[in-house]
């Protein structure tokens, strides 16, 4: 009865999302305001239904009913109640339910928030976003439905896959997602004004805390599914530049050109047509993960759904929502450009540059993830490219980029005297050197020239926010409000320094070491002593596991005690490593038990990584810079 | 600076990154692009990359693991039902890693032995590599 109510409720948000759409867009078209007034209601409904549906699903999964087939695929009795509802989205027919709920919720998002827009405009947004979630929506009842039957009810299901069943992958996805779509407010901003033919700076201004929102969100679920397969997949790497991978991280770095050009149309009424590109191509790109994700085109880790029908659909999908408003833009954008002009050096050449060297690393990037398919289609054999190409091919465009980051931030619009920026930024850079070299040669030991430009560049960053931080701390002492774009916008950029140091010290210092120990003996791997106790066997909710106890000394002095598991799950039998961590702030300890090799002894391996938290800590301060930003008082006001 | 000159640097710029870019994809490309080999391939000395990694994968034979007890090393044999190769391996095998199980090895070749870096066996019981169910099928009909 209650899966029924949600297919019910799923078809019924389908019609309404159509209507949605053509109310919007039709009624903008021949002006009709009584027609209009209908599409904000449309929303609240449609978002109603959605919520039902969403509910009858995890109402499905927390009673168990195995009746369901999506339920009985990917869960069981024994699961822990908080994973039977986060399995909801453990797969694709959930997982799409997911990313409709969250579209919905976008939707209403700019119904209530935005109420500065003209009438007309808000219409044609909304239009165009009942229009993407129609499409959703007619994905998931034609070929996804989680509420399809399933005769004879087995007694139990399947279970959730061992992986999933964990923390960081119930929350990675709804935050990834939140990102994902929330390119899609961008994209109908961006149709909406060449629909109208009319971009102007107020555009821009409305635009803007959407695509941050949906930035910082984005930041936070990769900063999330990072952390996530550091820890679980028990490799302890922190991004292994997989396909799936790759797919959230090119929206993400289109999604930060377009926060930045963003700025430029707005300050300055410039790079117009560009911005609008950008808008397209970030929601373009998020869906195109999500075909690459879904259509099991791709072998990896993630691609847990595999259906070429699915992939036929997304692919038409895709054509529609690219080729319509690309061809929109070919004809709309051209006469949309202002001729006002600028200094070659200045705060809009550092954003131009900017925008270049984003775009360059995403094309390198896509071009990495898709040609092996390309190969594969054309005969040429059957190849994978390894991360180092990867590594270089983000690392030419990125490094420049990261260099110019705090001269970008400090320069003035129209025309900045390089005197006035030398000034500002002469003890920052100093301050970095010193320190990078100190840092280097004094805490690690080593100086490589890769390694030295790299600290050099994130101390760099982090100092040269400090400057805005401080002249923000002067206006707050004398009792001015604070500029919270600026603070924002610095803060972002601290965060990005932090990163850039995470990583660069983690690549050049990390030990990793496979060996074989016994018990009662230790051995020495980084400067740190692991000591083997014992093996126990013991017991969890719905796996059994193979502990390992070993303790930890650095200089003899007993650290912590680290219980690395080898888990089966009893359901699907698979076996799992869950690594313990020792985890500190300037580095952490990282222990796998491998398998039994006989005489006593097993084989484990041990890493030692250095300052990788900084890398998710980076992450978070990126998007805390996002959301300070967000609440910057000019967006709240009436214009 | 006038619009026209704003554009020229845009579209400058551009090139000159992209050129870059093209240039490090197409020489990089060469070095990283890891091709995978069916081991029938391998065995007949058909086209396997010299001075260069590949990846070969196929079934675990049953009961072809061994190793000396203690000992981080590990033998086994993979075979696509036609061909069989030798592969040595140093470290921590994956979870799913088992006889009888589809596996792919990512090494050289060496004395006819395959010296593999990595072992990579999939993080689904049920999952099957499809460059293996390929290399498989050429060689049996109706077993897969």
């Amino acid at each position: 009865m209650i899966p029924e109510i949600g297919q019910f409720a799923l078809i019924i948000a389908l019609a309404l999302s159509f209507f949605q759409g053509w109310f919007g867009l039709i009624s903008a078209h021949n002006n009709n305001l009584k027609t209009m007034s209908l599409v904000k209601p449309i929303v609240n409904t449609q978002l109603l239904f959605v919520i039902v549906a969403f509910a009858a699903l995890s109402y499905s999964f927390l009673t168990n009913d195995f009746s369901v087939l999506y339920v009985a695929n990917h869960s069981h009795r024994a699961l822990p109640a908080f994973y039977k509802f986060s399995a909801v989205w453990s797969a694709h027919e959930g997982s799409l339910l997911l990313w409709v709920l969250i579209l919905s919720c976008w939707t209403i998002g700019v119904a209530y928030l935005s109420k500065n827009l003209p009438e007309i405009f808000a219409a044609r947004v909304l239009g165009v976003l009942g229009l993407l979630n129609f499409g959703f929506l007619l994905f998931t009842l034609l070929t996804s439905n989680p509420f399809e039957r399933l005769w004879p009810i087995p007694f139990d299901g399947n279970d959730l896959n061992p992986l999933l069943q964990d923390i960081g992958l119930a929350i990675h996805p709804p935050i990834l997602y939140i990102g994902y779509v929330g390119f899609s407010v961008a994209y109908a901003f961006a149709v909406a004004a060449m629909l109208s033919g009319k971009l102007d700076q107020k555009w821009a201004r409305w635009t803007r805390p959407w695509t941050t929102a949906a930035w910082l969100f984005l930041t936070v679920g990769i900063g999330l599914g990072s952390w996530w397969a550091y820890y679980e997949l028990g490799w302890g790497g922190w991004w292994f530049w997989d396909p799936v991978e790759n797919a959230s991280f090119m929206p993400w770095l289109i999604g930060t050109a377009l926060v930045h050009s963003l700025a430029v149309t707005e300050k300055r009424g410039l790079f117009k047509s560009w911005t609008l590109l950008l808008s397209v191509t970030a929601f373009s790109l998020s869906l195109l993960g999500t075909f690459l994700v879904r259509s099991g085109i791709l072998i990896s880790v993630h691609a847990f759904a595999t259906d070429p029908e699915r992939g036929l659909f997304i692919l038409i999908f895709l054509t529609i929502v690219i080729g319509g408003a690309l061809s929109l833009y070919a004809y709309k954008a051209p006469k949309m450009d202002e001729n006002v002009g600028f200094n070659a050096f200045s705060r809009e050449t550092f954003l131009l540059l900017n925008n270049v060297l984003l775009v360059v690393a995403t094309t390198l990037i896509l071009i990495g993830t898709l040609s092996p398919l390309v190969m594969e289609v054309l005969n040429l054999g059957k190849i994978s490219i390894g991360p180092p190409w990867f590594e270089i091919a983000v690392m030419v465009p990125m490094l420049p980029l990261l260099v110019l980051v705090p001269m970008g931030m400090h320069s003035l619009w129209i025309n900045q005297e390089s005197e006035g920026l030398y000034k500002k930024l002469r003890f920052p850079l100093l301050a970095a050197v010193i320190s990078g070299f100190v840092i280097t040669s004094f805490l690690y030991g080593r100086v490589g020239l890769l390694l030295t430009i790299g600290l050099i560049t994130a101390l760099w960053i982090m100092f040269a926010s400090f400057v805005s931080f401080k002249s923000q701390w002067l206006l707050f002492r004398s009792k001015q409000s604070l500029n919270r774009s600026i603070t924002g916008m610095s803060l972002a950029h601290f965060g990005l320094g932090v990163f850039v140091f995470g990583v660069t010290i983690v690549s050049a210092f990390n030990i990793e070491a496979d060996r074989s120990i016994s018990v009662g003996n230790s051995i020495s791997v980084a400067g740190y002593e692991y000591k083997l106790n014992a093996i126990n066997e013991v017991d969890g909710p719905n796996y059994r596991a193979i502990e390992a106890e070993i303790d930890v000394y650095q200089n003899n002095e007993f650290l912590a005690q680290l219980r690395p598991q080898k888990r089966t799950y009893i359901v699907q039998q698979s076996p799992m490593t869950e690594a313990a961590i020792l985890a500190k702030w300037n580095k952490d300890l990282f222990i796998a038990l491998g398998d039994s090799l006989g005489n006593e002894a097993w084989s484990i391996r041990v890493q030692y990584k250095p300052m990788i938290r900084w890398i998710w800590i980076g992450c978070i301060v990126m998007a805390l810079g996002g959301m300070i930003a967000i609440s910057d008082r000019r967006y709240r006001k009436k214009i | 600076m006038k619009p026209r000159k704003q554009r020229m640097l845009a579209i400058g710029l551009s090139a000159a990154g992209l050129i870059v870019a093209s240039f490090l994809t197409f020489r990089a490309f060469e070095e990283n692009m890891m091709f995978f080999v069916g081991i029938s391939d391998v065995v007949e000395r058909q086209k396997i990359p010299t001075n260069k990694d590949f990846r070969v994968g196929g079934l675990v034979v049953n009961g072809s693991v061994h190793r000396e007890p203690g000992s981080l090393t590990l033998n086994f044999i993979l075979t696509d039902n036609k061909n069989e190769l030798k592969v040595l391996y140093t470290g921590v095998l994956p979870d799913l890693f088992r006889e009888g199980q589809g596996v792919v090895a990512l090494g050289r070749l060496e004395n006819n032995a395959f010296i593999a870096k990595s072992i990579l066996a999939k993080h689904d019981e049920n999952y099957m590599p499809p460059e293996i169910i390929e290399s498989l099928s050429e060689h049996t009909s109706d077993q897969l």
